[in-house]
């Protein structure tokens, strides 16, 4: 698995890395090869108990003993509630909305109640802190005071972020509630934005909310997210139309085909989506998967018929592993190739057919038969594929792709030397070919390119490299002694 | 394969504690609900959870059965049912759907959400409608900081990526300013921070607020300085095939959880294993920050170093063979199956890199990230996407041409589109919607369009009036400018000098030498500068909001260079790669720094591409 030399020099030239090849099979990757026998096969006196060990390394805390330890350590642990100053804020408001609504007095109580059982993380700390609770305590009953209260948009907005109780319904006039919103967004909290966003949803008609949030950027992207996940189509699509924001329309309603499991449905869908204001590229798209997936239909009701009465050679060889409904393009072509070959072009489900359906390149439409057919052993097809004829009445193989990626399509499927080596003669860089045809050991190919190049002192090494006495070696020797060509060394 | 240090790098603190609190108060949430109860754990919380606490911890809270969210109608006989579950509103209405399944059964339970990192008001709406909000109790367990490693800090908040940065919602804003402040209380006071990013500076304001609503203890510092970065600050990083072990064994056999599960091509057995990947794995760690082509040698060395330990033991009598027994043995044969372990997974790669001609990909990224001959890389990437090969692969070409070109050309942008969509599936439309809101893989605007965009997207940028900042016009703007920072930050190495990758002489050894990650390149240039100064046409290129803040109080003495200075916390919002962690590693060695790297989630192109893919609905 030697690489082409020019190839891979140049690289090495062109960039400066030093030469590190991940398919150089020698040295490195030999002797690892080699480590690896020579560790599997150290072998000791008492193996048994070597399968746990690997559970044990995936745990990677402390010892399994020590944590249950601790964990009934932290349960019977009464000396509630002291909370260390190093921690403000992150989780010490076990008071209101934790509990609910914040709405009720009782959960007031319960949440207060709940407060003097919040255990102590004191053991982990290395200090800690003797600040007394009182304050604690006293904190719910001021919530509680100016609850009935009206609150600036600032304050409630403060009091959603750290989850104490609110009251949103104070916000009626618009000014108001863009007020709200203004300041929900210049508290960065995606939540809170949201937040306020649903209310001003229930609370607005949606040609003011669309108009509003024209020229609020961050809070109509919540918006438009928030609309997403809740799944709410209808609204989303509106609101876009009247931004303006066509395209996106456009795309949200296509996207609406994935939901969509029934392929009769999905292809009406589909076709219902081909006058959405989609740019005009996108447009072709969605013309084409309508079409695709018609006709995918039409030639998986006849495939299936027809695989079902074993009837045909190639449908009993080959079952078909799956339907070919909601596959791509060119997989769908491939299957054309492999079950469809050489149907005329009025068929739905021939490769010309689809080829020119979908305006398909020249050089895609080469890969994919070219695949579908080594895949079926088919030479003759892979031959007939590549041969043109001229106006003289000569036949020459030609290719839109490079001879050396057919012989690498060939090869990996499994194609016989003979074939293999048909294509490698047409490649036309000779260490190219030098190079692929040492790593599908075409040798043949090997010799008459040396003899080409008339290099005998390649060919000598080569000698080397075949074994003694086969056809392989009988031929170099023939050339070899062969007087008549004039080596250039 | 040790690196010599050039400075003494600190030793990091110890951040088990943050697993020790983060299962006190789970225990604490677990006890408000007495009793036997049945635990339903979100998929994507198990495998965190099981890092901090086990089974045996749950049942000694009277957790009876525990079972996996799976969005189905459960099987459950107890009459307490706990979710542990992250706020999805999916999530929320499946448990919604249970209550009011019992209850038209005439079923009673008693039902408690544990949201985790928080829950949402979105949450809490969806009960209400549902008509069982009061019926569920909720609750939040404050479990946003898990360590991988003695240097990794993960959110485990894969999502953040795409919530920030695509769908332009805030919601993870407060956890990353409440994550930091954590950090800051416990292993703190930070006395320098930096960053750039928009929510980089939101995390810092939001920092901030809780440090000025608190009170901080005084205490001796671990940690003195903080870096923060956006993901969208640096893209091309990440996309990047890693070649450094760890950034590999992630992308080949997806870490999760700084845990990898080796398949039977690795173990040479009918087995899988889970393996946990981190310093406590002693080959491991002196593998993983290596480029691949040294960790063969580097095992082969191992391998006949265990050998010839091995083969002490010929010729030993009884007593030293006692001692032999005692001592030594349990330590090689730990280090013979970890050994044999990575001698399988090196293997395993090496036939998957071998068999996707790996090579070629490589060369191709190097001359799209040194902007050299990019008609050859456009065809490979043609080609790639012909063979139908590997759906995200293609698109991880797609970005890095774009990102790199500053767009493509139009007629390459729809030519290239097409043939992906022909050869994906049209329904990939919408991943392009989506990378193109994100300005991954934009098509570049004829000139004139653009500067007239440029300045009406700059005047509203300008705009500062309470929240109007116009961004998503600015993302609209935003031009990668790969090229013009790649030059003025030298982020490829000049050509034609041999690089030996068993001496890295910069962090381009993480690539092949063939470029210095531009995130990790910010970082140095910063923290060499001591702020932003000479920096101003990168910041400007990057679309601005980056700060420098030294803390107020702190007199002249804190500039003294102190152990807790050169500790540096990286939080990355919206994750970072390991080749990165590998980067900043050698960067600390160099300069005798120590790198905390906190991070959202791990995050490789797979990962990134997937979390733009519409499809999986």
């Amino acid at each position: 698995m030697i690489r082409s030399k020019p190839d891979e020099e140049e690289y090495w030239n062109s960039s400066k890395f030093s030469a590190f090849t991940f398919d150089d099979e020698d040295d490195e990757f030999s002797s690892l090869k080699e480590s690896k026998r020579a560790v599997n096969s150290i072998r000791l006196l008492d193996d048994d108990d070597d399968e746990d060990e690997v559970e044990k390394v995936s745990w990677s805390g402390e010892p399994v003993g020590s944590i249950s330890w601790s964990i009934k350590e932290t349960a019977s642990s009464t000396q509630s509630t002291i909370r260390d100053q190093g921690f403000p804020k992150i989780d010490t408001t076990p008071t209101l909305t934790k509990q609910g609504s914040g709405y009720s007095l009782s959960s007031l109580f319960k949440g207060r109640s709940k407060a003097g059982s919040y255990p102590s993380f004191s053991e982990c700390l290395n200090e800690v802190s003797t600040r007394s609770f009182a304050p604690e305590l006293r904190k719910p009953k001021s919530e509680y005071k100016d609850f009935v209260s009206d609150w600036t948009p600032e304050e409630t907005v403060r009091r959603m972020r750290t989850g104490k109780a609110y009251s949103l319904e104070t916000f009626r006039s618009l000014k108001d509630k863009l007020l709200l919103l203004d300041e929900a967004v210049c508290a960065l909290d995606g939540n809170v934005i949201t937040a306020v966003l649903i209310y001003l949803k229930k609370s607005l008609s949606k040609e003011i909310i669309s108009r509003e949030l024209m020229s609020r950027e961050i809070a109509l992207r919540h918006y438009i997210h928030y609309l997403k996940e809740v799944g709410e189509q209808k609204l989303l699509l509106d609101l876009l139309r009247s931004l303006g924001r066509t395209e996106d329309m456009a795309l949200l309603q296509y996207r609406e085909h994935l939901n969509i499991k029934d392929e009769v449905r999905r292809k009406d869908f589909l076709k219902s989506c081909v006058g959405l204001p989609f740019a005009p590229d996108d447009a072709t798209h969605v013309q084409d998967h309508y079409t695709l997936l018609e006709r995918q239909i039409i030639i998986e009701v006849n495939d299936k018929q027809v695989e079902s009465k074993g009837q045909t050679d190639v449908f009993k060889k080959y079952p078909r592993k799956a339907s070919i409904l909601n596959m791509p393009i060119i997989t769908t072509l491939y299957y054309s190739c492999f079950y469809h070959y050489g149907e005329s072009e009025g068929t739905y489900s021939s490769p010309a057919n689809i080829r020119q359906t979908f305006k398909i390149s020249e050089k895609q439409y080469f890969l994919t038969a070219l695949g579908a057919r080594a895949k079926l052993k088919a030479w003759f097809d892979v031959d007939s594929l590549f041969t043109t004829k001229n106006w003289l009445g000569y036949t020459k193989k030609r290719s839109p792709i490079g001879f050396h990626r057919v012989v690498d399509i060939l090869q990996k499927n499994n194609a016989p030397v003979q074939v293999l080596q048909e294509y490698l003669s047409l490649v036309e860089d000779t260490e190219l070919r030098i190079s692929l045809a040492q790593k599908h050991r075409c040798h043949d190919i090997i010799i008459d390119t040396y003899k080409d190049l008339k290099d005998r002192q390649q060919l000598i090494v080569y000698r080397g490299k075949v074994e003694r006495g086969s056809p392989e070696d009988r031929k170099i020797e023939a050339l070899l002694n062969n007087t008549q060509i004039r080596w250039k060394n | 394969m040790a690196h010599s240090s050039r400075r003494d790098a600190p030793e990091p603190p110890d951040f088990s504690l943050l697993k020790r609190l983060a299962k006190d108060q789970l225990i604490y949430l677990l006890e408000q609900l007495p009793g036997r109860k049945d635990l339903f754990i979100e998929a994507d919380l198990m495998s965190p959870l099981d890092r901090i606490a086990n089974v045996t911890a749950l049942k000694q809270h009277e957790v009876d059965k525990l079972y996996k969210v799976e969005h189905k109608p459960i099987v459950s006989m107890c009459d307490q049912l706990c979710f542990l579950i992250r706020p999805r509103i999916q999530t929320v209405k499946w448990v919604a759907d249970i209550v009011n399944a019992d209850k038209a059964a005439g079923k009673f339970r008693r039902y408690k959400i544990i949201f985790s990192p928080r829950k949402f008001y979105v949450c809490e709406t969806i009960l209400e409608e549902q008509g069982v909000y009061g019926d569920v109790s909720t609750d939040e367990w404050d479990f946003y900081l898990l360590p991988l490693d003695d240097d990794i800090i993960s959110l485990e908040l894969p999502e953040f990526f795409r919530d920030t940065f695509l769908e332009g919602d805030q919601r993870w804003m407060t956890t990353a300013g409440s994550a930091l402040h954590l950090l800051h209380s416990l292993y703190g006071p930070f006395s320098k921070a930096y960053g750039i990013g928009r929510s980089a500076k939101m995390t810092y304001a939001l920092w901030r607020e809780l440090v000025e609503e608190g009170e901080q203890r005084a205490r001796k510092p671990d940690i003195g300085t903080v870096f923060l970065i956006d993901r969208d600050v640096d893209f091309v990083t990440p996309l990047c095939s890693q070649v450094v072990y760890e950034g590999l064994v992630d992308d080949i056999f997806r870490i999760k959880c700084g845990s990898a599960e080796f398949g039977p091509d690795v173990t040479s057995s009918d087995k899988s294993v889970k393996v946990m990947l981190n310093s406590q794995d002693k080959v491991f760690n002196e593998i993983r920050n290596e480029h691949f082509s040294n960790v063969f040698g580097f095992l082969s060395q191992k391998a006949r170093n265990l050998q010839t330990a091995y083969d002490k033991r010929k010729g030993m009598d009884i007593k030293q063979m006692k001692t032999f027994v005692s001592e030594e043995l349990k330590g090689l044969k730990q280090e013979h199956r970890l050994l044999s372990l990575h001698i399988g997974a090196s293997e395993s790669m090496m036939k998957k890199k071998t068999k996707q001609d790996f090579q070629e990909l490589l060369k191709t990224e190097h001359s799209l990230l040194e902007g050299f001959e990019i008609r050859e890389c456009i065809a490979y990437v043609e080609e790639h996407i012909n063979r139908q090969v590997s759906m995200i692969d293609s698109l991880r070409l797609l970005c890095l041409l774009s990102l790199t070109e500053n767009g493509l050309l139009p007629k390459d942008y729809r030519s290239l589109k097409a043939q992906y969509l022909q050869s994906y599936g049209i329904e990939h439309l919408l991943t392009f919607a989506n990378l193109r809101q994100l300005g991954l893989l934009v098509e570049q605007q004829p000139g004139e369009t653009l500067t007239v965009m440029e300045s009406k997207v700059g005047k509203l940028v300008n705009d500062k009036t309470a929240g109007k900042l116009t961004d998503a016009f600015s993302s609209l703007a935003k031009k990668s400018n790969f090229r013009a920072l790649s030059k003025r930050l030298a982020l490829v190495p000049k050509s034609g000098e041999e690089y030996d990758l068993r001496i890295p002489r910069d962090m381009a050894y993480i690539f092949s030498g063939a470029y210095i990650p531009l995130s990790c390149r910010l970082i140095e240039q910063v923290l060499e500068r001591d702020g932003w100064t000479g920096l101003e046409e990168v910041t400007r290129m990057l679309n601005g909001n980056e700060f420098a803040v030294t803390a107020g109080n702190s007199g002249s003495e804190s500039r003294l260079k102190t152990d807790a200075q050169r500790i540096i916390l990286v939080m990355f919002l919206g994750g970072c790669s390991y080749s990165e962690i590998s980067a900043l590693r050698f960067l600390g060695r160099e300069r005798g720094f120590k790198f905390i790297v906190v991070t959202t989630a791990i995050l490789n192109s797979a990962r990134m591409l997937e979390a733009m893919l519409d499809s999986h609905v």
